[in-house]
């Protein structure tokens, strides 16, 4: 049988922002690891983005060896704190597990981030410095992966942030209830400990040129992440109390709008919302306002199946009295000033689309609208346009164009995360973070 | 940290601020904006560059809410948390041939460096800085050295010309050729005074200040109707086509938060710092 670590009831757990799963303790940890058979061609380490060596730090888990753990993780990640909380285990690692398919795969993302529990003590030799300079642009998770990389390797490494915090959407998206701050915090200053600089504060392609950086750094990478968030183009958009999901979490999150009167971002706390999107930002934003005091309506357009956020993000807000509206979709908001209302079609699923996912199509004369205050717009988000833009670089649609080593069209440029792929996950950014920060140092070596 | 040089009351609730910030220094453009956070448990709000030299920024800002209350009380040599910028585009600066600027209030100050551009660049120039009264009229001197002509006007006719200075501009586009005009003031003024170009047809652009958050092209919260389309004040703009602006949904937006305001407002006075 699987264990799984306890969680604070869902009562609780909408009063504030405190983190939902408590964690394994030792025994539970140990407990859980000794259900690995070992593979001896450990399927879970081909799902994982960054192949982590899973069988190994699972068996120093189950003889008692944290530390060890914390180290074979640390060979393949320097945000397993991170990984362990926010990855789509289901569909990567654990999806692979062996024993999933006829039982439960292991806990593999539970047991990273008890591992990652005992990677602070973990002292890292400074390695031999080389006489090079890399530019990163972005200090989200694909940013910091590839400067820890680098700097492991005794490149100078100075990373460029925009926003005043350095941790890019894990500081700005994700919810301290899925991913409290000290653990990011931690994990930067880890990477610091590494001689990673961070200028927060500067903006690439404003506060200096890109041209500027690419005679002052011996290679750039580009992480600059997503960008502005899709709006449903419907009427009504613009009124008092729509929010992007983008701008509704960086209110809560980045600048802590959840203490509002203390900290001076202000944020409407609704009585009734409605969060439209089935991603796990969809899942993020509900379950932030349901802690906001809100009572929250998830709409989706097509069924519980095709949702793409993680299956415990949606279990945990149903746990917390989010209701789903499926098959339904926003064809107005409605309001004078101030939204009151949003007017949905039902919709019946179809053949499957481009995605793979059956397409869903509009029931005549279905229309009926929901009650509410606030509509928050969770429907995804370009890639950021403010350097890309002008730089002259290959794009497509906004996302830059790299080859199998993250090389732009300029070879001295690499580039990762969502401004390569558009909006996708911490993990995927990260591994391509990985890649980059290989054919860097291939790069300036040759 | 950054460092404010220095600071000055131009009128009531009017302040002139000039922060340390050397790499947005050597940056900026005329038209641009920065954003700052006094501190840790502050809100980034977006200032509007109202002239720079090569180490610092000059921003004039009109007390309308915590944060620029907040901003005021401070004094020379205190530090600001965060700034940053320049952001948005810089304004178009070529040789137009007649161009009006239009400032109203605080909105006068960004309009000097523009002024001093498109000068520079060969225009005739044209300022009309509309006040409330004669008490809040600031950098008369400084605003005659970047045009050919400066008309002041007041609402109560203390100083300048009594009246809007749309008005006044309505007097210049009868008499004479007007390539461009330029506004840049509270929505409601914007709305108002390029409403006077539209008959001519004289190309007006307006300097939109939405409500922001990041103001790098990701949350979204700036956005504002142009011709029917969603754009962005902090990649689109901030300055667009006047007569394709939606002035209503725009002030309609920045009005969001006027409650919380009073809220913080409140707090501040029991909440000892």
């Amino acid at each position: 049988m699987r264990t799984n670590p306890k969680e604070r009831n869902a009562e609780e757990r909408i009063k504030n922002f405190n983190e939902v799963c408590f964690g394994y303790d030792e025994k539970e940890a140990v407990e859980e690891s000794s259900r690995c058979i070992q593979c001896k061609n450990p399927l879970c380490v081909k799902g994982c983005p960054v192949n982590i060596n899973i069988p190994g730090f699972i068996k120093a888990i189950k003889e008692g060896r944290f530390g060890d753990s914390a180290r074979i993780m640390e060979n393949n990640t320097n945000l397993a704190a991170v990984c362990g909380r926010v990855c789509p285990q289901e569909s990567q690692c654990e999806g692979k597990c062996i024993l999933g398919i006829k039982g439960e795969p292991v806990n593999i993302g539970k047991l990273e981030r008890f591992a990652s529990e005992y990677e602070r003590n973990i002292i890292i030799e400074k390695p031999k410095q080389k006489n090079k300079k890399i530019a990163i642009i972005g200090s989200g998770p694909a940013g910091l992966t590839c400067a820890a990389d680098l700097a492991k390797l005794g490149y100078k490494v100075t990373i460029f942030e925009a926003l005043h915090k350095p941790g890019g959407v894990l500081m700005y998206g994700i919810p301290e209830f899925r991913l409290p701050r000290h653990i990011i915090d931690e994990e930067i200053s880890n990477i610091k400990k590494l001689g990673v600089e961070i200028k927060t504060n500067v903006i690439i392609g404003k506060t200096i040129s890109f041209e500027e950086l690419k005679e002052t750094f011996d290679a750039i990478f580009i992480s600059v992440g997503a960008g502005l968030p899709y709006f449903l183009n419907v009427e009504g958009e613009n009124l008092q109390g729509v929010y992007s999901s983008n701008e509704f979490l960086t209110r809560v999150n980045l600048m802590n709008a959840k203490e509002f009167p203390k900290y001076k971002t202000p944020i409407k706390r609704a009585k009734n919302c409605v969060v439209v999107g089935g991603g796990n930002v969809a899942m993020d934003s509900a379950r932030a306002a349901r802690r906001l005091g809100s009572e929250v309506t998830i709409v989706y357009r097509r069924s519980e199946k095709e949702m793409p956020a993680r299956i415990e993000e949606i279990k945990h807000a149903k746990e917390e009295g989010i209701k789903f509206e499926l098959l339904t979709n926003p064809v107005k908001i409605v309001g004078e000033k101030k939204v009151n209302g949003i007017e949905c079609a039902m919709m019946e699923l179809g053949e499957p689309d481009s995605s793979g996912r059956r397409k869903p199509i509009t029931i005549p004369n279905s229309n009926f609208i929901i009650d509410c205050d606030q509509v928050i717009v969770a429907i995804g988000q370009g890639p950021n346009p403010l350097l890309v833009k002008k730089l002259n670089l290959k794009t497509e649609e906004g996302v830059l164009i790299v080859d199998e080593n993250q090389q732009t069209s300029d070879p001295k440029v690499f580039a990762a995360g969502d401004i390569t792929s558009g909006a996708s996950t911490v993990i995927k950014a990260m591994g391509d973070a990985k890649k980059a920060a290989a054919a860097i140092d291939k790069f300036l070596n040759n | 940290m950054f460092k404010i040089i220095s600071k000055k009351k131009l009128g009531d609730n009017l302040f002139e601020m000039k922060i340390e910030a050397p790499l947005v220094a050597k940056a900026a453009r005329s038209g641009q904006f920065i954003i700052l956070r006094i501190d840790e448990r502050g809100e980034r709000i977006p200032l509007t560059i109202a002239d720079s030299d090569g180490s610092t920024i000059t921003v004039v800002f009109l007390v309308t809410g915590f944060t620029t209350e907040q901003l005021s009380k401070l004094e020379k040599g205190e530090l600001i948390t965060d700034f940053v910028g320049p952001l948005g585009n810089p304004s178009e600066i070529e040789n137009f041939g007649t161009v009006v600027l239009v400032g109203g209030g605080c909105g006068v100050a960004p309009v000097y460096p523009q002024a001093r551009d498109l000068k520079k660049a060969g225009n005739k120039v044209i300022i009309i800085a509309g006040f409330r009264n004669k008490d809040l009229v600031f950098w008369e001197e400084k605003m005659k050295e970047v045009c050919d002509e400066l008309i002041i006007t007041t609402d109560d006719g203390s100083y300048g010309r009594k009246g809007f200075a749309a008005q006044a501009l309505k007097e210049i586009i009868d008499t004479e050729k007007v390539d461009r005009v330029i506004i840049i003031g509270p929505p409601i003024m914007m709305k108002f005074t390029s409403i006077v170009t539209k008959e001519k047809n004289i190309p007006t652009i307006v300097s939109i200040n939405s409500i922001m958050v990041d103001g790098i092209g990701m949350c979204g919260a700036c956005r504002v109707t142009v011709d029917g389309k969603t754009r962005f004040a902090c990649v689109d703009g901030p300055e667009f086509d006047a007569h394709k602006v939606d002035f209503d949904g725009l002030m309609n937006r920045n009005s969001t938060y006027t409650d919380e305001e009073k809220i913080v407002k409140e707090a501040k006075h029991k909440v000892c710092y």
